[in-house]
């Protein structure tokens, strides 16, 4: 039960990338079955963009200098309901619990569920941009607006994915995940944002560098950080 | 353990004292500003508060790899202290500076990335409040609540950084400033007595209250202890 003894387990027999592929498999294979979460999340997603365009009136010319943000805050809010459900199935099912007895590396059950929680949200956004582009016609294919996405999601999905693993497992569960999660998340938010308006504007590159730059600065530190603490979220 | 300690209750003393000398200090040994008058008085108390709450955020985070390094429970008291001190003086700082603001910035805030950060860096300690509360298992609550003072203070400085590629209208009085920045000003003899002698003593008050917060904990925790053992 103490701190110390994580550091003290024995080496793993299997590699870490194979265990690692399984945890991913694993999701993607229970989500081919079930289509619980992309239902929820794209379904969600198209709701929200709706909403946006009733509360902000979204006419031409206004719908340039928005739709960075409205996009953003879609993903940011159906992320969320997916980063909760893939999550609480895990808790539920005592899942989590036959995860942590398997001989793998932590790490590896942690980036496991970082790629699934990724595959799922990049699936959505696939889904959401041409269904946005249609509706508002407005072109979204550009591909640093793409990059960014893309950037954007992995920080959302890495911090993520350590402050659900922590949520479930409290009193609040559902509710606490986005107060935890969105003060954290936020220079994704305004990076991401920044840049994507910048690219939709076709506004130069070094306008737009520093943003990007920070968004990549999120990933590594985060990512490095969930890599040093997933051990004590999942220990009992 | 029971008896307050002397030390404490002389640290108590210095902290009224050394209040009573700042409020003199800032209200009427320091000159008058030439420009924003005397609403620049609220800098000394500004800048002292928000200097002790991020000491007190500091020492969570100090506190909560201790934690997680030792699985020592009294850093968990201690980085709990740590956090609610850093959050009331952190309060102190925002509204302070929000009364200056409205004079000289003409508003009462303004999404500048110090006061945005400044906020968020609140609500992630808030969240680090509720995340505690939700959990009953105290080694549980103790591990979360390091973790989550560990990672949410990796992203403040990002968060400011992201928002400072914009533009910043905050002024910078210790250091090089802004050009852009608004509402600056060069202190004078009298005015860094004053600056300084504020630090001091919100340096001193912190450390009190953070003392007291520590030893509140460790009385509540005896307190459990005692409970679980008349109710086994």
């Amino acid at each position: 039960m103490t701190v110390k003894s994580a550091a003290k387990r024995p080496a793993p027999p299997v590699s870490f990338l194979s265990s690692m592929w399984a945890v991913v498999w694993k999701d993607l294979a229970a989500e081919l079955r079930s289509r619980e979460l992309i239902s929820a999340m794209l379904v969600f997603s198209l709701l929200v963009v709706l909403i946006f365009n009733f509360s902000l009136e979204l006419n031409a010319r206004e719908r340039q200098e928005v739709t960075a943000g409205v996009l953003w805050v879609t993903f940011v809010f159906a992320g969320t309901l997916g980063l909760n459900r893939s999550m609480a199935i895990e808790k539920d099912g005592n899942c989590l619990d036959g995860l942590l007895l398997a001989p793998v590396d932590r790490a590896a059950i942690y980036f496991g569920k970082v790629i699934g929680n990724l595959i799922f949200m990049l699936l959505v956004i696939l889904i959401v941009l041409p269904i946005y582009s249609i509706l508002y016609n407005t072109n979204l294919f550009v591909p640093g607006l793409l990059v960014t996405i893309l950037l954007g999601a992995i920080g959302y999905v890495v911090s993520g994915t350590l402050l659900a693993a922590m949520s479930v497992q409290t009193r609040t569960r559902d509710i606490l995940l986005p107060i935890l999660h969105l003060p954290v998340v936020l220079p994704v938010v305004i990076s991401a944002v920044r840049a994507s308006t910048y690219f939709l504007q076709g506004q130069p590159m070094d306008l737009i560098w520093g943003s990007l730059n920070l968004l990549i600065g999120y990933n590594v530190i985060f990512t490095a950080a969930a890599y040093m603490l997933f051990d004590y979220v999942v220990q009992e | 353990m029971n008896a307050k300690p002397k030390a404490l209750m002389a640290l108590d003393v210095a902290s009224w004292a050394l209040l009573a000398v700042s409020v003199y200090l800032v209200l009427v040994y320091a000159p008058m500003e030439a420009v924003m008058g005397n609403v620049q008085r609220v800098f000394y108390y500004h800048v002292a508060a928000g200097w002790v709450g991020m000491i007190g955020f500091l020492f969570a985070v100090f506190a909560g790899i201790m934690y997680l390094a030792r699985g020592d429970r009294k850093w968990d008291v201690m980085g709990l202290a740590g956090v609610e001190v850093g959050l009331i003086f952190s309060l102190i700082n925002i509204v302070t500076g929000s009364i200056w603001a409205r004079p000289i910035w003409n508003t009462w805030w303004t999404w500048d990335p110090r006061l945005v950060t400044a906020t968020i860096m609140e609500l992630v300690y808030v969240a680090y409040l509720m995340l505690r509360q939700g959990i009953d298992d105290p080694d549980r609550r103790a591990r979360f609540g390091a973790i989550y003072a560990i990672v949410g203070f990796l992203s403040v400085p990002l968060s400011f950084f992201s928002i400072r590629i914009w533009r910043t209208i905050h002024p910078v009085v210790i250091g090089s400033g802004d050009a852009g920045a608004q509402g600056g000003f060069d202190m004078t003899a009298g005015m860094q007595v004053a600056f300084f002698f504020c630090l001091f003593t919100f340096t001193v008050i912190a450390v009190d209250l953070l003392w007291h917060r520590v030893r509140l904990g460790f009385l509540a925790d005896k307190v459990e202890q005692l409970k679980l053992k008349f109710s086994s």
